[in-house]
């Protein structure tokens, strides 16, 4: 039964990794394709380690720290995620990398 | 209060974190180790004693609390706003119509700010692009994500209220 919830989780996180890297390649420009990674990476990454602090947590109950330190791995990765994305962001568009609009061609 | 007293208290407080955080990633509890955690948490307190603690001494527990009930509320936007970027990365046509808004806000605080705006991003069809006094610069995905922002300003007043900046 925990190992029907924990492969549900990881499947899940594989799953928004995998719509992250599908939009990568068929959004047409630089920002769009920004909105695909930089949300489906947050929570798929997260859901993977989810699933793992998951099983840790009952399979090993001994080692509680090592639930711990994935906890606080997630909550980094929360943090820094959308912070390295604000910051490609900005440097995109200070450089002058103009937006797509609709009906442009994709570059 | 004087500033003197204030300085204290976020020094004991950014070492009480930093020691706990110490103890957490370390997990030996012996003499050698703890007193290096102990030596380390100072130093790193004294440094940077004004990075993580910022404010009046009665409002950081409060506020500390009020962002933690803040949190939930964002995970569910997180998950609404994968779902969001997987249809309209999956949907054969694509629908998407990017633009470029701008809007002001009353916040001012730095961690406000900086929560506001990994907030956005991680939220349904928009993206920060740039933060200035206060002036947001938005990516939106589409019409509707840009709307929700702006006009229904559920976020900023949720921000507001766990930094208790009304």
């Amino acid at each position: 039964m925990l190992e029907v919830v924990v492969v549900l989780v990881l499947v899940l996180g594989v799953f928004f990794l995998f719509v992250g890297a599908i939009g990568l390649l068929r959004f047409p420009d630089f920002y769009t394709r920004l909105h695909a990674t930089g949300k489906c990476d947050t929570l798929g990454v997260g859901l993977v380690i989810l699933g793992l602090l998951i099983y840790h947590l009952f399979y090993y109950s001994d080692s509680l720290l090592v639930c711990v330190k994935l906890f606080f791995l997630i909550l980094f990765i929360f943090i820094s995620n959308p912070t390295a994305t604000y910051a490609l962001m900005k440097a995109a568009y200070r450089t002058g990398v103009a937006p797509w609009k609709l009906g442009d061609e994709r570059r | 209060m004087t500033e003197n007293e204030g300085k204290g208290f976020r020094m004991i407080l950014t070492f009480c974190v930093m020691f706990l955080f110490w103890l957490l990633l370390s997990g030996i509890f012996d003499a050698l180790h703890l007193t290096a955690g102990v030596l380390c948490s100072l130093i790193v307190a004294v440094i940077s004693h004004d990075l993580l603690v910022v404010g009046k001494r009665n409002k950081t527990i409060v506020r500390s609390f009020r962002v933690l009930m803040y949190i939930p509320w964002e995970l569910w936007q997180i998950v609404l706003a994968n779902l969001d970027v997987a249809y309209r990365v999956l949907h054969p046509k694509m629908p998407i119509d990017p633009l470029i808004i701008e809007f002001d806000t009353t916040l001012r605080s730095d961690f406000a700010l900086v929560t506001l705006a990994n907030s956005i991003t991680l939220t349904p069809g928009t993206i920060t692009i740039g933060i200035k006094n206060g002036r947001f610069w938005v990516h939106a995905v589409a019409k509707e994500p840009a709307e929700a922002l702006t006009v229904d300003g559920t976020m900023q007043q949720k921000v507001a209220d766990a930094y208790m900046e009304w």
